[in-house]
């Protein structure tokens, strides 16, 4: 396992982890630019722009563009999330240039008229089938309230009405401010050819011009909010809290992980022994979202509305027991064997390798074998885990519940 | 593409099937036992998914808390699920591992706990996740669509029906296991990096004694002709579509996979092409093949917003009887290459082998090699793809819909 980088003349970053020994490869452009890069009037561009990317350049027309991702056997896909992105494809190692070829050359949309207003359609059942499913109309709501004015409080997918409302012009001047070359990461691992990448992505972008892009990057304020929502046709009632967490540049958010693993994994949690095995909840988990700038520390319940009151109290009592029932040696231990070897496990593809390297260059500049990045989490403290247990009595937050009645 | 597949049966009948990858680090094993939901008593339908969950809840020497502390401690990533016809439990983990890992599995077969005190919490969990997939009419859809496809007994949910879970006593799940829960029929696979020598060791240790079988054969599945609409307050509408094709154990089988592929396999795929990015009509279409033991069937979704629902099932069918048409040389080599890099790419995984072994095995009777499914693939033709479709044409037609507004559907019902 090796890492290699180089920026190209135009700010291009050409980043691997290369392993000779893998039987294929993974390629993709990780895009700098997501929903906190756009203002409310063009909200759902980035994602949007996503899928347009995959319906043509002035070389390919999107029929090209699909059937050679096939002819390629590539497995590819797409994501947009809040702050990247990201287009991908795994393949043999010997189809590396013709699948760079094709990214690269995708990179540079033709955003046709026609292709953007079929597209739309699809976009806005996307968010239709989203709209449909309580829990995530809940989870966007309380990004909106938790973020208020800041840019992460804007829609990944924008609204019916934004998407609607959004012209390919617009479209077109984002692309052509977001995917300068500068913005952009080529990230590849597993069994890649590294000097052929770079002499080939060189060769294909030179001519791309960078031009000057900057993110807005400062802490939300912290808000105490409380929303309930009315779904009728929903069966279950769903509560989500937001609070204030550690960002991706903060080392505490190891700590961070570590606890709500400890509190609220899906299985040999706090959260998990007195309510999900207890068969009280559906579902009773804590989870941490990282961005640049800032985190989220999450609370998740689902269960049966008449029961909800009930295990919110409980959710509540269970984190406020820093004092009572302060964390153990073991749980730590186990969190952290727990963490550590789903980390190594998911190493073993190449597929999976791209997005942890990809993700973290793009954060933080910097490069962790997943050995390295497990050792993190090993090196959480009882102490660090303890005060940070300690520091959620005090938290401030947001709670969206959604449901068939506002009984919770 | 060099591939060893190690074969062992027991003097009780288990059969063991082992692949070694020892490019690996980590090792997946897979345990499937006849204990599936057809062979849940009539009004029990739930039983088999409660008495495995209750299972998992203590065994050999670890309590409740125990076994999941042990398996987090070992850094395993476990997964169980029953179908119409099996009871699964798969771990994964680090190699170094592996004894504890399986002997912890063994025991959740060999030597569950069954606490008496803990069944009403594993009932009002199981009422729970049942309705939880109310929220989720894509999951729902595809409920109903086997339950009215494969009708009694083979088509029922694993996650049961509420009478069935309120009438589960704690005898119930304790007959259940001990009746089901047997090495002949049984299978043991294991894939990624371990020896086999040492592994039979261990198995023998912990399953050696393990008596019992063979599971009663449960007859033909036959489908069922249905349209069936189930009213919901929604902006899409979810469609599943299902009809006759060729199961996993007929010679015919990579034909019939061929035609779904080039339906539905990859971003240039016909219903993907047609449905999506030529009409916009949705986000997410697919069909898959599916088998039931003989039954064979391609199961189709499509989800999108009421008004343009009858259209969107008219294009569908369209497209699925476009393949009578004909097909040409990329749409083929298309398929080919995209299932050439596939079986490359399974020699990454473990979990993905160890399954895929144990599926062979109880489906076909024995494994199959990467050089095997490649000749089949690379046999493939237009013509042979299309003879297949003339000689199995779509028929036999189920519709499940949820959403505002039934929709039209004339095929043969």
């Amino acid at each position: 396992m090796k890492f290699k980088q180089v920026t190209l003349d135009n700010g291009l970053e050409v980043i691997a982890e290369v392993n000779p020994n893998a039987f294929s490869q993974s390629l993709g452009y990780f895009v700098k630019t997501g929903s906190r890069d756009e203002t409310l009037d063009i909200a759902g561009v980035s994602h949007f722009l996503e899928h347009m990317v995959f319906k043509g350049t002035p070389r390919r027309t999107s029929v090209d563009v699909n059937r050679e991702l096939d002819d390629l056997g590539s497995q590819s896909n797409a994501y947009t999330s809040e702050e990247q992105t990201v287009y991908y494809m795994s393949v043999l190692p010997e189809n590396q240039n013709p699948a760079l070829d094709l990214l690269t050359d995708m990179m540079r949309p033709s955003l046709r008229d026609e292709d953007f207003q079929t597209e739309k359609q699809v976009i806005l059942e996307e968010i239709a089938m989203y709209d449909d499913q309580p829990p995530y109309g809940a989870m966007e709501r309380a990004m909106e309230e938790f973020f208020g004015e800041h840019p992460l409080s804007t829609r990944v997918l924008g609204t019916k009405e934004s998407v609607s409302a959004l012209s390919a012009e617009a479209m077109r001047q984002y692309h052509s401010d977001r995917y300068a070359p500068n913005n952009l990461v080529l990230v590849a691992s597993g069994a890649v050819d590294f000097d052929a990448l770079v002499m080939e992505v060189d060769k294909r972008t030179n001519h791309w011009e960078a031009c000057p892009l900057e993110r807005s990057l400062n802490k939300p304020l912290t808000v105490s909010k409380q929303i309930h929502m009315i779904h009728p046709p929903a069966t279950q009632q769903y509560t989500l809290e937001f609070s204030p967490g550690p960002g991706y540049m903060d080392p505490d958010r190891y700590v961070s992980r570590v606890l709500a693993t400890i509190l609220g994994d899906d299985s040999g949690s706090r959260l998990f022994w007195d309510l999900v095995d207890k068969g009280l909840a559906d579902s009773a988990v804590c989870y941490t979202y990282e961005f640049q700038d800032c985190g989220v520390f999450g609370l998740y319940l689902a269960g049966a509305p008449e029961q909800q009151q009930e295990n919110w109290e409980l959710i509540q009592s269970i984190v406020s027991q820093s004092d009572s029932h302060p964390i153990t040696e073991r749980e730590l231990e186990l969190a952290q064997n727990k963490i550590a070897a789903g980390i190594l496990l998911a190493a073993e593809r190449p597929s999976n390798r791209l997005f942890s390297v990809g993700g973290s260059w793009l954060s933080s500049q910097r490069y962790e074998t997943a050995a390295e990045v497990s050792e993190h989490y090993r090196g959480v403290s009882l102490e660090e885990v303890q005060k940070a247990f300690e520091r959620l009595k005090h938290r401030t937050a947001v709670r969206v519940s959604v449901g068939p009645d506002t009984a919770a | 593409m060099q591939q060893l597949v190690y074969q062992h049966t027991l003097p009780n009948g288990l059969t063991i099937l082992g692949e070694p990858m020892p490019w690996l680090e980590s090792v997946a094993f897979t345990l499937m036992f006849p204990g599936g939901t057809a062979r849940e008593p009539h009004d029990r339908i739930g039983l088999a998914g409660m008495t495995l969950e209750l299972s998992q809840r203590g065994s050999g020497r670890w309590s409740s808390r125990e076994v999941v502390e042990e398996l987090d401690f070992l850094g395993v990533d476990r997964s169980s699920s029953v179908s119409s016809f099996y009871t699964s439990i798969s771990m994964s983990a680090m190699a170094r591992v592996l004894d504890t890992t399986f002997e912890v599995a063994a025991a959740m077969v060999r030597e569950p706990h069954f606490p008496e005190d803990e069944l009403e919490e594993v009932r009002q969990s199981a009422l729970l996740e049942l309705s939880s997939i109310e929220d989720d009419p894509a999951q729902k859809c595809f409920v109903e669509l086997k339950r009215s496809r494969f009708a009694e007994p083979f088509g029922r949910s694993s996650l049961g029906t509420v009478s069935g879970i309120e009438s589960v006593s704690h005898a119930d799940c304790v007959a259940f296991h001990h009746s089901h829960a047997k090495p002949q029929g049984a299978v043991l696979s294991i894939a990624g990096r371990f020896d086999w020598q040492d592994f039979l060791k261990l198995v023998d240790r912990y399953l050696g004694s393990w008596s019992g079988g063979p599971a009663r054969d449960l007859g033909a599945v036959e489908p069922r002709i249905a349209t069936v609409h189930i009213p919901h307050d929604s902006q899409q509408t979810h469609i599943a579509l299902a009809y006759d094709s060729v199961a996993y154990a007929h010679p015919e089988y990579y034909r019939g996979r061929g035609v779904v592929g080039i339906l539905s396999d990859g971003m240039s795929s016909r219903l993907f092409t047609e449905v999506r990015e030529k009409r916009g009509l949705v986000y997410a279409i697919s069909a898959s093949s599916h088998s039931l033991k003989n039954c064979g069937s391609v199961l189709c979704y499509a989800g999108t917003t009421s008004g343009r629902a009858q259209e969107t099932l008219d294009v569908t069918i369209e497209t699925i009887r476009s393949i009578s048409n004909g097909i040409d040389l990329g749409e083929l080599s298309r398929l080919k290459s995209r299932a050439r890099t596939a079986l490359v790419m399974e020699q990454e995984s473990s979990a993905s082998r160890s399954s895929q072994l144990a599926y062979d095995w109880v489906t076909l009777g024995r494994t199959t090699s990467r050089q095997e499914v490649l000749a089949e693939i690379e046999q493939l033709t237009s013509e042979s793809l299309i003879e297949h479709f003339h000689n199995h044409p779509p028929k036999r037609w189920t519709l499940v819909t949820i959403g505002p507004e039934p929709l039209e559907f004339q095929d043969e019902i």
